[in-house]
């Protein structure tokens, strides 16, 4: 039954098929896609094949899909690129507070360029009112960027009003679906973005790979300069292995996404009910319904979140007390904040986030370790 | 028919050394190496170690590589990150017309924005000459960016020499040394380089997964932003297994130092050699010695390269014309051009780059393969050259 790993928003490990898939590519069709010969030619083949792939996961046309390093470089493309190819004519972006870091830097480096950026707040649930959206749009706006799902919270966002909107405007849209796909089901045309940022690694796929979809017609520049690959618009030989472990990643969660995450959904939710249960002054925070199925994101009054990770390590679980990138931070989260939650809760928050592999059996085990571990850290305190 | 790969300057297979590390990495080391937890400490550990190697290899702290998703990044961090953080009066770039598209594009894009670059010529051979780069730097002059060795006809390029000069006058080297590393001994303090490219697909390592060597107070602007990682320089989760087989692939090249250029050049001079015999019209391009050992340029007089790339494709032989990166295009290199050499003769030039897989026999196979569609089409192009003087 141990370890224990409810840390799957962080990374989850490659999934057997998709290593499967991967593996010839290490050696036997290792060319360049970009030569002309041979085995060259499979590489590449192989790549057009995962384009296939990852456009069929989000409804996209394969040739709207754009490998890159993953899910940070997506993001970073596609805020640079569209300021880029903007040039003077806009510099107004509008974003939320709660986005991944890779969002919100982006967004700070445009602005040292001096665009201005608009934060749409969220409410209590981490959830963006689209008709704040709307209001905060001027002639300058060039680009909104707000993310499907929160990474710390699960709360997924109205991307389809927001979409809307930004079609009515003729603004484009870009949002970080790193946390969604694979998890929900992801629909770039039903949800009327422009480019969508994905992450291999998040959904049973290898790190270092990542894929932007990008609309025909979106202004957007390069990010990578270098030889022709990706139509010219992403520099960089191809990392085949990785891109054909994306394509794999993508086929998995199409065939079995829904099935399995209607599984780790059950498993979230006895999770969630078996710690509220029995510990008082727990709350489930972000939106009760609108989440991401693996996501249970709870604070506990009166304890450390940190110390609280720390003691489930311990006993073989490995949850976390925030965002991954920002383990070790000091300050509190960012995320957390801006929703207004008390700072005490703040401070006493975990994620879990499940995957394919949890029984019911390491859910029931997580329960107890976490009421054992939170009376025993609130005694502490008492005591102390 | 058998297989015969010539285009290492290309990429490389992984050595199974690498892939076995890498299979074991995503095994065991799988977690995020920012968790706090034990599978984040297992892949960071891992990220740690790797570091070390390649930071050793390089002759450099470990505090001073930055893993990056390759040689096309790390040269686009160098040079935008460079000119991010220059003062408004320092926007001058020196650089070579023979870099590789990954520097002269992120030039060309710096132009754009108002910077302005001096585009250096080289010799016949594709060599630099320091002196042009003491001419060309500037009070304006923020970044000189010169390659180790070239991709296309392998001549190494006087670094040394360079970065002496570029000390003097105060102002940041880049080198681009993805085609040298692992295969070359790349000391960066020897070179007195500032920041120096390295990718690991060229050494029989992973693609996907390279390095940028900063040399300590060498500070510049982070490309990818967005998380701690790489101490704050280059965010996005780590490619651990990327990272693990880069090192792995390192440590091999070390074990076999210097054995390995030796027969990799053995190999290219027994391939120049018996291709000069078969084909006396055939010209050599590059520099006769300062080369990498294993890149071997030629021109076929009245022979299109790639008519004959396909001709040799078709019975096993992997080759290419100029960069794999501009493999697509039909224009001439623009690093041929930089010779000196006509468009068509540009058009006539194949790239044959060898590797420490190949052997003597397969030398042979390709020699005679060569030299036979060689005359073919050359002869075909005889036959249908339009009659003249009649």
């Amino acid at each position: 039954m141990l370890p224990v790993y409810l840390d799957h928003s962080a990374t989850t490990p490659v999934a057997p098929e998709v290593l499967e898939a991967m593996l010839p590519f290490f050696d036997r069709a290792f060319g360049n896609p970009s030569a002309i010969y041979a085995i060259g030619q499979e590489a590449r083949e192989a790549i057009e094949r995962a384009r296939e792939q990852v456009a069929h996961l989000v409804n996209a046309d394969a040739d709207d899909v754009y490998f890159t390093s993953g899910g940070t470089e997506s993001d970073n493309w596609a805020i640079k690129g569209v300021a880029r190819a903007w040039r003077d004519r806009k510099n107004h972006l509008i974003t939320t507070p709660i986005e991944h870091h890779a969002v919100l830097e982006a967004c700070s480096a445009l602005r040292e360029q001096g665009w201005e950026i608009t934060f749409v707040p969220v409410d209590s649930t981490g959830m963006v009112d689209p008709d704040e959206v709307r209001r905060a749009i001027t002639p300058r706006t060039g680009l909104i960027t707000i993310m499907h799902a929160n990474n710390e919270v699960g709360t997924i966002e109205p991307i389809a009003e927001i979409g809307a909107i930004a079609r009515e405007h003729g603004i484009p849209f870009h949002t970080d679906a790193v946390q969604t796909v694979g998890k929900i089901p992801v629909d770039v045309q039903a949800l009327g973005v422009d480019m969508l940022s994905i992450s291999a690694h998040k959904l049973y796929g290898p790190k270092g790979v990542g894929a932007l979809v990008v609309r025909r017609g979106t202004p957007l520049r390069p990010l990578l300069d270098g030889g022709g690959q990706e139509r010219g618009r992403r520099g960089g030989t191809y990392n085949v292995p990785g891109i054909v472990g994306l394509g794999a990643a993508a086929e998995r969660a199409m065939r079995c996404g829904v099935e399995e995450m209607e599984r780790v959904r059950a498993l979230r939710d006895r999770l969630v009910e078996g710690i509220l249960q029995a510990v008082p002054d727990a709350v489930l925070t972000g939106h009760p319904v609108n989440r991401l199925p693996n996501n249970a994101h709870l604070a506990f009054a009166g304890v450390e979140g940190e110390s609280l990770v720390l003691s489930l390590d311990a006993v073989g679980i490995y949850c976390s007390a925030g965002a991954a990138c920002s383990s070790g931070d000091t300050e509190p989260s960012h995320v957390l904040v801006a929703m207004g939650i008390d700072p005490h809760l703040i401070e006493g928050s975990v994620r879990f986030t499940l995957g394919k592999d949890n029984t019911p059996e390491q859910i029931e085990y997580t329960i107890q370790q976490v009421v054992r571990a939170v009376n025993k850290l609130r005694s502490l305190r008492v005591s102390g | 028919m058998r297989e015969i790969y010539l285009d290492h300057s290309a990429t490389t297979p992984i050595a199974p050394e690498v892939q076995t590390a890498m299979l074991e990495a995503m095994r065991e080391a799988w977690g995020n190496p920012s968790s706090m937890h034990l599978f984040g400490r297992r892949a960071r550990d891992l990220i740690d170690e790797s570091r070390v190697t390649i930071a050793r290899a390089l002759g450099c702290l470990d505090a001073e590589v930055f893993f990056t998703s390759g040689g096309t990044e790390s040269d686009n961090m160098a040079i935008f990150g460079a000119a991010r953080v220059a003062p408004a009066h320092r926007r001058h770039i020196v650089t070579t017309t023979i870099e590789h598209h990954a520097v002269l594009h992120a030039c060309q894009r710096l132009q754009e924005d108002g910077w302005e670059v001096t585009y250096l010529p080289v010799d016949p051979y594709g060599m630099v000459d320091p002196d042009d780069v003491r001419r060309a730097i500037r009070e304006d002059t923020w970044l000189v960016s010169v390659m180790h060795a070239n991709n296309e006809i392998g001549t190494l390029q006087p670094i040394r020499e360079i970065a002496q000069i570029c000390r003097e006058r105060g102002v940041w080297l880049h080198c681009d040394a993805v085609q040298t590393f692992g295969l070359l001994e790349v000391k960066v303090d020897e070179l007195g380089v500032d920041m120096l490219s390295v990718s690991a697909h060229k050494l029989y390592g992973p693609k996907g997964i390279g390095a940028l060597y900063l040399r300590g107070g060498v500070k510049i602007a982070p490309l990818l932003v967005g998380g701690a990682q790489e101490r704050e320089l280059r965010a996005g989760t780590e490619n651990v297994p990327g990272i693990v087989g880069f090192a792995r692939a390192v440590e091999l090249c070390e074990q076999l130092g210097h054995e390995q250029a030796r027969h990799i050049w053995y190999l290219r001079e027994r391939l120049r050699q018996q291709l000069q015999e078969c084909l006396p019209d055939m010209q050599v391009n590059g520099h006769p010695i300062q080369c990498l050992p294993g890149i071997l340029s030629v021109t076929f007089p009245g022979v299109s390269a790639e008519s004959l790339l396909i001709a040799l494709d078709q019975r096993g032989i992997a080759a290419s014309a100029g960069a794999a990166c501009s493999a697509g295009s039909i224009e001439p290199s623009h690093v041929l051009l930089a010779l000196g050499m006509d468009e068509s003769r540009a058009m006539s030039t194949i790239r044959l780059s060898l590797g420490r897989g190949n052997t003597p026999e397969e030398i042979d196979i390709a020699v005679e393969i060569i030299a036979e569609e060689v005359k073919r089409l050359q002869r075909r192009a005889v036959a249908s050259a339009p009659v003249q003087g009649i």
